[in-house]
């Protein structure tokens, strides 16, 4: 089973990463209910990258690397982006005041990091790392 | 992302087949733009081929919601399927939305 894939920052490559993580997974026999929110979980973070942090520029990539040691699946996503996401500026989303503001968007990083065990984002000289893991064994 | 609209009465059902993610929200929301949306009492959501939501589906649903009340008219989901409905839960959106589990609880609601 394939455990990278480099995909161009188009908005349409999502379901290639969701199908690319949902055929990763499919050996290691979760539930549909665990495979769905670790698939919506790196869709987030990847839609983030292609939409904010490259502006869906096709000239750029993503990589993909997905394994699982001792029970632990973690997913990487490198990029080159000059900009790069801060979690220390997430706010828990007040939802109430997000259907009185007719907002959009804003929910996608709280499913990342209520579905993950661990988020982490690294960037060193452009170069941008995340880094998702979940206990699945 | 198939969108497949139904209008009886008052009542308008969008039946929703595939992926709604960041690439098929956008033919979604042009849809609920729509202002004679507003003239139904009831929009129903047929989630029964709907296989997956990502945040930009929810936020669809997000933005509209507000604009939906404020004109009289009900949003009410049916036949979500489990995984799609969990997406829902674990944002607390299940609380603040109408979720039904047929088409004639929908109607009724």
């Amino acid at each position: 089973m394939r455990d990278s894939l480099r995909i161009s920052c188009n908005r349409h490559n999502l379901k290639v990463v969701r199908d690319f993580v949902t055929n990763f997974l499919e050996k290691y026999s979760l539930l549909e209910l665990q495979v769905n929110q670790i698939v919506l979980a790196v869709d987030e973070v990847v839609a983030n990258l292609i939409i904010h942090g490259n502006a869906e520029d096709d000239s750029k990539f993503l990589t993909l690397r997905v394994s699982v040691i001792d029970g632990l699946f973690t997913i990487e996503i490198e990029d080159d982006s000059p900009t790069s996401y801060s979690p220390a500026t997430y706010r828990e989303p007040d939802l109430q005041e997000f259907i009185r503001q007719g907002k959009k968007g804003g929910v996608g990083m709280t499913l990342v990091n209520r579905i993950m065990d661990r988020v982490e984002f690294t960037n060193d000289d452009h170069h941008n790392l995340c880094r998702l893991s979940k206990k699945i064994g | 992302m198939k969108v497949t609209q139904t209008s009886d009465n008052n009542i308008l059902t969008l039946s929703l087949d595939g992926e709604l993610d960041a690439s098929s929200a956008v033919l979604l929301d042009t849809e609920l733009n729509k202002p004679d949306v507003l003239q139904y009492q009831k929009v129903l959501i047929d989630c029964q081929r709907l296989n997956y939501i990502s945040s930009a589906g929810l936020g669809v649903f997000i933005s509209h919601l507000q604009r939906f009340q404020d004109a009289g008219v009900k949003l009410v989901f049916f036949n979500m399927q489990e995984k799609v409905h969990n997406v829902f839960e674990i944002l607390g959106l299940d609380t603040l939305m109408t979720i039904v589990p047929s088409q004639a609880e929908a109607t009724a609601v």
